[in-house]
């Protein structure tokens, strides 16, 4: 009897952090509503991961397998994954609002007839219904948003849930699935990865976030710094920078850009305005160089410093490399 | 080529968001409303599409209370040809499914070669209408498109979009939803003869009972609330570059720690 579902997602051969984040807190609601905690998923590489799903507090995993999903096709993906909430009817499915996620569970939603509250940065019972917390508005306001349609789907912020081991079975269940081919979908041509390892904005741990006072587009101090801080911090901008052509739109932090929740923001000649302030102001801890005292900025950061940039942040870096190598 | 341009009116992003004493909703006096940053590009798109084939239409399609009227208008003077405006009090403040089912209905009585959505809107930030409308009308999505290129004979498009750390082209066939998103262009400015020319310009109003449907709400809000006030912190001024650097670098360290 599987209460509650989580999608797990596999990238790039990995399973990613935001499966057990899920795993964690869909462990704890399935407890709350006295059932099952199932997982799904996708494609021939996945069973292997059953056994860290378990470890996170998963009973079993349901894994689907069809030569239409070794790449990730939201049309496809969707039909699979409506297919096995119809087949094991879940009260609760749980996503990540990562990139695939955002494509992911609205389709699959539709296909089921419910909508998915999306972005949610944390979860209670009420009863046998699940209320999910989402900042609206970029972060300006909250809401307590709940589900009135069965499923129940939400998705979650990656990044915010915290993770728990909690011993489970993991068992593998596999799944069979035939597409649908009267549906078209697209065909991917080229998928173009970075191949830094660079975190995505929205999943990063730490940000250092460059603006106007760049002055160009030479990041490297900043790059710098992100680099010291390991393959968890990345690098972000405003607008100002991304519309001067310093850094590419994916970079953009703000109300019309990402929202972002590192634990740590840092930012570089950024004045701070609201629809800046919008997107990063729920980082844990705020840091602010600017060279002026009176930036809006100021207002909101943890530690403020007055001062150039271009002189600050080597000085920083020197200091973060002797701490952080230790 | 004939574009469907789903556009929703948002309050504009310069707005101070304020929570209603009841935490039921937003404090709406005073709030002025724009087109979602995101469904300008999409207009802005269609408006190359129909220039580039010298020939079709670009039609916005919104839900929305009265005051949605002015966003239509806003897009035909950027040069749209018409709009439909579906205005019901049962769709007020809906849901991205009733949204996208109403989009749909809508959808359904119109002809396109494209459906146009923004990849989210900068209200409720759900970021749902888009996939779930081309659900609903059994269209391939491509979401998160920062280029298009539509093939000559209008069957399909090749498109690039983000993914996680990187992008991807897709071939995908015509008719479809894409969803825009920051890159695919920059939007023009309505000219003065455009916003003379967009007075006479047909908008199309339209009830929920004139699509044949009536929304059953799927989620449900309420407990709206402020964020946690974030105050000044400590404020460095004066200081020699070494000497803050190293106060600020132990404080993250031993104070807030998060490094
Ligand atoms: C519809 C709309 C949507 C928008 N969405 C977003 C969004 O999503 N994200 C976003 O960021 N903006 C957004 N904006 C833009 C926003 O209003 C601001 O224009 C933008 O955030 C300013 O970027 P900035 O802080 O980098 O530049 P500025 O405001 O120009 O600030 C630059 C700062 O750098 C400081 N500085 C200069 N040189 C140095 C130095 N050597 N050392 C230290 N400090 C220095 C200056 O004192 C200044 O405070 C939006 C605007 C609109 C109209
Ligand atoms: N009321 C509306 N009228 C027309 N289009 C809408 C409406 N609400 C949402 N959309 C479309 O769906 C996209 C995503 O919206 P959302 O799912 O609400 O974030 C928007 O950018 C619009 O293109």
């Amino acid at each position: 009897m599987s209460k509650v579902m989580i999608y797990g997602e596999i990238k790039g051969g990995k399973i990613k952090k935001t499966a057990f984040e899920l795993a964690s807190e869909g462990r704890k609601l399935a407890d709350g509503l006295g059932g099952e905690l199932s997982a799904v998923l996708m494609g021939a590489q996945a069973e292997q991961f059953a056994s860290d799903l378990g470890r996170y507090g998963v009973d079993t995993v349901y894994v689907v397998e069809a030569p239409e999903l070794e790449g990730y096709n939201s049309e496809y993906y969707a039909q699979a994954l409506a297919q096995v909430i119809a087949e094991k009817k879940p009260e609760v499915v749980l996503l990540s609002h990562t990139m695939q996620g955002k494509d992911l569970a609205p389709r699959t939603a539709a296909k089921l007839g419910v909508a998915t509250v999306a972005d949610c940065v944390s979860f209670r019972l009420d009863g046998s219904t699940l209320v999910g917390k989402r900042p609206m508005y970029a972060g300006k306001c909250y809401a307590e948003w709940t589900a009135m349609a069965s499923p129940q789907m939400f998705s979650a912020r990656p990044n915010v849930l915290e993770t728990a081991e909690n011993a489970k079975a993991g068992a593998v269940e596999k799944i069979a699935f035939t597409v649908d081919s009267s549906r078209t979908t697209y065909s991917t041509k080229e998928l173009s990865l970075d191949t830094s390892g660079k975190v995505d904005l929205t999943e990063a741990e730490i940000i250092v976030s460059g603006g106007r006072g760049m002055g160009g587009s030479d990041y490297t101090l900043l790059e710098e710094m992100a680099s010291i801080f390991g393959p968890t911090a990345t690098v972000g901008a405003s607008r100002a920078a991304v519309d001067a052509g310093w850094r590419p739109h994916s970079d953009q932090v703000g109300q019309t850009g990402k929202t972002v929740t590192p634990n740590l923001y840092v930012a570089c000649g950024i004045s701070g305005s609201i629809q800046h302030l919008a997107g990063m102001g729920s980082s844990k801890v705020i840091v602010a160089i600017n060279k002026d005292p009176e930036a809006p900025i100021f207002t909101k950061a943890d530690y403020g410093i007055v001062s150039d940039l271009f002189k600050v942040v080597p000085e920083m870096n020197k200091e973060l490399r002797a701490l952080l190598a230790e | 080529m004939k574009s469907l341009v789903c556009l929703k009116q948002v309050p504009d992003t310069e707005t101070q968001i304020k929570v209603n004493p009841d935490g039921t909703g937003i404090v709406t006096e005073g709030i002025k409303y724009v087109i979602n940053p995101y469904d300008e590009f999409s207009v802005e798109e269609a408006l190359r599409l129909k220039e580039k084939f010298k020939a079709g239409e670009v039609l916005i399609l919104s839900i929305g209370p009265d005051r949605a009227t002015e966003a239509i208008r806003t897009a035909l003077a950027m040069g749209a040809d018409k709009g439909i405006h579906i205005s019901d009090e049962s769709l007020n403040n809906s849901d991205p499914f009733v949204i996208a089912q109403a989009l749909a209905a809508a959808a359904a009585q119109t002809e396109y070669d494209i459906i146009f959505c923004g990849h989210r809107a900068i209200d409720d930030d759900f970021g749902e209408a888009g996939a779930m409308l081309a659900e609903l009308l059994k269209l391939p999505q491509v979401t998160l498109v920062t280029k298009v290129d539509i093939a000559d004979d209008k069957t399909k498009a090749i498109v690039e979009r983000d993914v996680e750390g990187g992008k991807e082209t897709v071939e995908v066939p015509l008719p479809c939803v894409l969803t825009s998103q920051k890159g695919l262009n920059e939007p023009r400015y309505a000219s003065l003869p455009g916003i003379m020319k967009a007075k006479k310009k047909p908008i199309d109003k339209k009830t929920a009972a004139d699509l044949g449907i009536s929304p059953e709400p799927k989620l449900r809000s309420n407990a709206y609330s402020m964020p946690p006030e974030r105050t000044a912190g400590k404020k460095f001024e004066g200081m020699e570059p070494p000497d803050v650097a190293k106060a600020v670098v132990q404080a993250l360290r031993n104070e807030a720690k998060v490094i």
